[in-house]
């Protein structure tokens, strides 16, 4: 049985790291919780992402579903208070703080130079989970077409997802052609 | 100074406001955390709390999305952090994550064990397998909206790759990796006394997609 102290550890470390929000986290997020715990094999954790884009608010609320998975309502709360908790506290006083720091030159310098890291981190994020999902030519051209389109004009991306995940589970499975 | 002339130009230009009540606070959250769909919960908080209720102003709000963007953690929850303190303390700060969190939180349990239970079917595997392919789409074209600029810049680009490389290649640990690469970054861009950059106070647009704010030259 998983152990909440062990959850609550990995949560409020992915939290403090959670350096330009959820998406950078998610490579370490999935080392973590399939490779080295083994809580979840690779499709669970991509099932369980696909799951927290069906639900409003923050974007990251799949991570309950992690907690809720291993150790029910007390494991979903455990990750719950691991995931946010750190993050509000370190946002409420640093966000008293900041008109001090405002006006410094290192400002501009820090959020010029974490910029392109965040970036790159988002990239991997999205690789993580591309590398979970994306396995055939219908996967690559949904992708491929979502972001095309969000390129091109705005649409509720949460209607996407809907249509998205209507014509993926309507399409016949055993005919998708594998990506190699 | 000019950082003291700023300032005082943006207290002048607060949006005039009594104290905000905390059902009314708690009530603002909850109906965002609600209705925000696909993400966007951003949007839909500039909506309420500028637009509607006029208890910051357009200026209050992007500075606000600044910090939270700037700080560790989810933006949308370090958004509420910083407008409920503004509007009323510790207390108002808790009352907004509570609201903006607990009813996507319900949402996803409750998808989570019908998911377990009445709906387990390969089918429903296969409806989120799609919504993690979507989701792929929406995060590249977020990426490459957010990152115009640093996919513009020969060592914005290095230093993206690099990141990239680190995490999806080599499988670095992530602490590892903000240790080695955001020292680089921050000495690149460094104040120097030639080119002492102040920091303006910056007016953004309100179609500017949210996400890193990079200070323009």
């Amino acid at each position: 049985m998983t152990k909440l102290s062990s959850l609550f550890a990995v949560f409020a470390m992915l939290s403090i790291l959670a350096i330009g929000g959820g998406t950078p986290i998610l490579p370490e997020m999935q080392y973590w919780t399939v490779e080295r715990f083994h809580w979840l094999t690779d499709r669970q954790f991509r099932d369980i992402y696909g799951l927290g884009q069906v639900a409003p608010g923050p974007n990251m609320l799949m991570v309950l579903v992690i907690g809720y998975k291993l150790r029910g309502l007390a494991g979903a709360l455990v990750v719950g208070i691991a995931f946010f908790l750190p993050d509000c506290f370190i946002t409420l006083f640093a966000g008293r703080l900041w008109d001090r720091f405002r006006y410094s030159p290192w400002h501009a310098a820090i959020q010029q130079g974490m910029a392109p890291i965040v970036i790159g981190l988002m990239l991997a994020g999205t690789y993580a989970i591309a590398r979970l999902s994306i396995h055939n030519a219908l996967a690559l051209g949904l992708a491929v077409v979502t972001c095309g389109i969000l390129l091109w004009r705005h649409v509720n991306p949460g209607l996407l997802v809907l249509l998205g995940g209507l014509i993926y589970a309507l399409a016949p499975v055993h005919h998708l052609i594998p990506l190699n | 100074m000019d950082s003291e002339k700023y300032l005082s130009g943006m207290q002048s230009e607060q949006a005039p406001r009594g104290r905000v009540s905390l059902p009314a606070l708690f009530q603002v959250f909850l109906t965002v955390g609600t209705i925000s769909f696909g993400g966007g919960a951003i949007a839909y908080l500039r909506e309420y709390v500028v637009r509607s209720r006029r208890w910051m102003s357009d200026e209050e709000f992007l500075d606000a999305l600044e910090v939270s963007e700037t700080l560790p953690g989810l933006n949308t929850v370090n958004l509420s952090v910083i407008i409920g303190d503004r509007l009323r303390g510790a207390l108002g700060a808790a009352l907004a994550v509570a609201g903006i969190t607990v009813p996507g939180a319900i949402v996803v349990l409750g998808l989570a064990e019908l998911w377990e239970g009445p709906l387990n079917s390969p089918r429903v595997g296969m409806f989120l397998t799609g919504a993690a392919v979507v989701a792929c789409g929406l995060l590249t074209a977020v990426t490459l909206q957010l990152g115009r600029r640093q996919l513009a810049s020969l060592f914005d680009l290095a230093l993206v790759g690099a990141t990239f490389a680190a995490i999806s290649l080599f499988h670095l640990p992530l602490w590892l990796v903000l240790l080695l690469l955001a020292p680089v970054g921050i000495w690149f861009y460094r104040p120097t006394s030639g080119r002492l950059q102040v920091a303006k106070p910056k007016v953004k647009g309100p179609t500017e997609p949210s996400g890193i704010s990079v200070i323009r030259r």
